[in-house]
């Protein structure tokens, strides 16, 4: 069947509801990429001289890199030259010290989008940090945290405060050499947020970032640190929006976490950058790099992602397994609409003994969009009785869309255990029309069909998430179904 | 008599292709009319334009249903208006738990009937009832919608939905076929179990066998696109006995 059936292209039509801009004065660089404006970035940041010459090591790096090319997405040449790096709403300083002194456009913004800052409108048991362009505007909850030695601010204000902490960890996940985009963000990042749960504390609510991309022309380079230490649990996660704007814009972040012995930590992203027009005009370059160490023995770390929005989206979220018996897992919903590119997966790198990872994908692909899985499963040879379950499942909606895995394997321990399963479905004229005949429209009928689809992965979400997910995924199906 | 279904002079194609030709028909509430005839005379398509599938174009005629235009009307609002079809081939719904189908589509079908939803408890009851009444493993209902489920797991699947959602009109497309004597009298059993004077059935069969445990009023030949005759119980088992060739001589006959 097509996607003639008027019933499902209504579906798919569903406006991004996202895609407001906020008027407010911004003090942004003139775009363009040098040291200078590296420098200029640092100074703005008071940062201590070892970032300043990390950050200029990485720029040399990046500039004798190729632009990556093998990777199913395709977009014309980025202009590197044609970016501002930096943009920050004027109206607060370096930092605010408390909401009150956040600029109340800014305040509504965010509560345009749900997430209202102020404490005793916010979600019970959630923390959030709100990155606007290049900085953090406000965290809350940040003093019941301290309570417990947490600390989750942004990551300027922890380059200030804990700059110990920072040095030992930032780049020990995702060197500032790895790739591209990484790289670039090495060199140029603005803000981000940043975590530490001492030892043997159970994080007592969920941490999240809510990164919304507001400036027109302006890259959104964040960076996330997390590091839980010995026999630490903490939840975090990470929500993005951007205005609707004809022209593309680049967010390349990158994600590290630390799990030492014992530790775990859940990170779940809900990913709703804005997809570009039905004609495939503008949107968000979503190049992530986002990377986990698990070391030391019996280590957890789990990505959740769902992926609703930009025009390409292109990360792979990956645990490296050190420690004995330490576990990934990585669970992905990914859906592309209209003109929407999608290539995404992980990798599990298995390095300690019995280390287990899991992987379950979930593509869905609607109109003309795009969906590729790509994960690596790695076995050394010194991990011995690793094992790996990796599902993949592809959900076309219509007959103009496209669904690709592929899954690379590489074995180096005759011990390991390695699963892997595929599915291509299609949600088709005849399914719909069963469940109108059972009394249900057809938008229901294809969120139905669509959140059955995702369930596995939707059960991995904290509650208020899922939820979210879901009421995401059923706005971006408004207009796809065909 | 309360006229549940009345269909006049309904011509329709599909792809461009002309499948039935003038059908006349009227149902009563508390009728039970079976339709049979050759394969690809039609019956399927008649059964899935009265349930309003989109792609079979309605060229000439009416159907009223409950006195209302029902040409008018997506398929979601004919089934919420208490039309059912048990499908010829339940399709399959990966992901879908199939209890959950059910529970949707009850509340959607209560909604519209100014009920209030039922809450976890009577539901469950009632569909346990309805599954044992099935023989069907209750391990069907945690399953996806028709995924895996054998031939006969399905038709009895449909018959589930049916006792459950409790339509006016019941269509059954050939639910018999495939089915040992045993699951026939089963999804007799749930048929006759909803049987009362407010209610019609329409039984698309090929198989007089089915006629013996649901009893119809009436029954018609459909060939090529006509119903050429009509006649009582008794024309099922001159079928039986005689097949369908000389009554489709006669339909093709009187195409033009
Ligand atoms: N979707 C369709 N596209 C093209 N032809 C169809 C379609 N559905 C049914 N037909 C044709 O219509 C005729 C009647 O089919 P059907 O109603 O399924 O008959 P029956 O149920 O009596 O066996 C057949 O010739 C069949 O090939
Ligand atoms: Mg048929």
């Amino acid at each position: 069947m097509t996607v003639s059936n008027p019933q499902i292209s209504r579906l798919l039509d569903q406006e991004y509801s996202a895609g407001f801009v906020t008027d407010i004065d911004a003090d942004s660089v003139p775009p363009g990429l040098s040291e200078e404006v590296i420098r200029f970035i640092s100074a703005k940041k008071q940062e201590p001289q070892f970032l300043l010459d990390w950050r200029l090591k990485a720029y040399r790096h990046w500039l004798s890199m190729p632009v990556p090319q093998w990777s199913s997405v395709h977009y014309p040449p980025i202009d590197y030259n044609a970016i501002s790096y930096y943009s920050s709403p004027k109206s607060r300083g370096q930092a605010p010290a408390s909401l009150e002194e956040v600029d109340p456009k800014l305040l509504d913004t965010y509560a345009k989008l749900g997430i209202p800052l102020a404490e005793q409108k916010q979600l019970a048991g959630v923390a959030v940090d709100a990155v606007f362009d290049s900085v953090s505007v406000a965290t809350t909850f940040k003093d019941t945290l301290a309570e417990h030695g947490i600390i989750f601010c942004s990551f300027s204000e922890a380059v200030r405060e804990h700059p110990d902490l920072v040095q030992q960890y930032l780049g020990s996940v995702v060197p500032p050499t790895d790739n591209f985009y990484a790289s670039l963000n090495s060199a140029v990042f603005s803000d981000g947020s940043f975590v530490y749960v001492p030892k043997g504390v159970r994080c007592p609510m969920e941490l999240s970032t809510y990164f919304r991309i507001n400036a027109a022309n302006t890259g959104q380079f964040e960076r996330t640190l997390i590091i839980a230490e010995e026999g630490s649990y903490v939840s975090y996660l990470e929500g993005c929006t951007a205005p609707m704007r004809d022209e593309n814009q680049l967010h390349a972040a990158v994600v590290e976490l630390v799990a030492l012995q014992d530790a775990q930590i859940r990170y779940s992203t809900v990913q709703n950058w804005y997809p570009g027009d039905s004609q495939g005009h503008g949107g968000i370059y979503n190049f992530v790099t986002k990377r986990g160490a698990c070391r030391g023995d019996n280590a957890h770390i789990s990505w959740t992602q769902v992926e609703t929005g930009s025009a390409i989206t292109w990360k792979y979220p990956s645990v490296i397994l050190e420690g004995d018996n330490a576990v990934g897992e990585f669970y992905s919903v990914a859906m592309t609409n209209n003109y929407q590119q999608a290539d995404t997966g992980t990798k599990m790198i298995h390095l300690g003994k019995n280390t287990r990872s899991t992987i379950i994908s979930k593509g869905i692909s609607a109109r003309q969009g795009r969906n590729a899985y790509r994960g690596l499963v790695k076995v050394l040879k010194g991990a011995e009785g690793a094992r790996n379950y990796t599902q993949c499942d592809s959900l076309l909606i219509g007959d103009r869309c496209g669904a690709h895995t592929f899954p690379y394997i590489e074995v180096k321990n005759p011990t390991a255990r390695v699963e892997h399963e595929a599915s291509t479905s299609r949600i088709g004229e005849e399914q719909l029309f069963y469940c109108q005949q059972r009394g249900l429209s057809a938008e229901d009928a294809v969120t139905l069909i669509v959140n059955g689809f995702c369930k596995q992965v939707f059960n991995e979400l904290p509650m208020e998430f899922a939820v979210e997910a879901q009421k995401l995924l059923g706005i971006n199906l408004e207009g796809v179904v065909g | 008599m309360n006229t549940l279904l009345r269909i006049k002079n309904l011509h329709v194609s599909v792809e461009g292709k002309a499948i039935l030709h003038g059908i006349d028909l009227s149902i009563n509430a508390g009728e039970v009319h079976a339709i049979m005839g050759p394969n690809g005379s039609g019956k399927s398509t008649f059964a899935q334009v009265l349930a309003g599938r989109e792609q079979f174009e309605v060229l000439q005629g009416s159907i009223h249903y409950a006195g209302e235009n029902l040409l008018t009307l997506s398929p979601e609002k004919r089934a919420r208006a208490g039309i059912f079809l048990a499908f010829q081939y339940p399709v399959e719904i990966p992901g879908v738990s199939n209890v959950y189908l059910l529970k949707t589509a009850l509340n959607a079908i209560r909604k519209q009937r100014g009920e209030a939803e039922l809450d976890a408890m009577d539901f469950l009851e009632r569909v346990k009832q309805h599954t044992a009444m099935m023989q069907m493993d209750e391990e069907l209902l945690y399953r996806s919608v028709n995924a895996g489920f054998s031939g006969g797991e399905k038709k009895r699947n449909e018959i589930l939905q049916l006792l459950m959602l409790e339509p006016r009109l019941a269509i059954l497309d050939e639910t018999d076929s495939g089915l040992d004597i045993d699951a026939l009298q089963v999804v007799a059993n749930g048929v006759n179990s909803l049987r009362d004077d407010t209610r019609a059935f329409l039984l698309v069969t090929h198989y007089q066998r089915l006629l013996d445990y649901i009893r119809p009023d009436f029954v018609h030949v459909l060939a090529a696109g006509r119903l050429v005759k009509s006649g009582g119980p008794e024309l099922a088992l001159e079928l039986e006995q005689r097949g369908y060739s000389w009554l489709k001589e006669a339909a093709v006959a009187a195409t033009p």
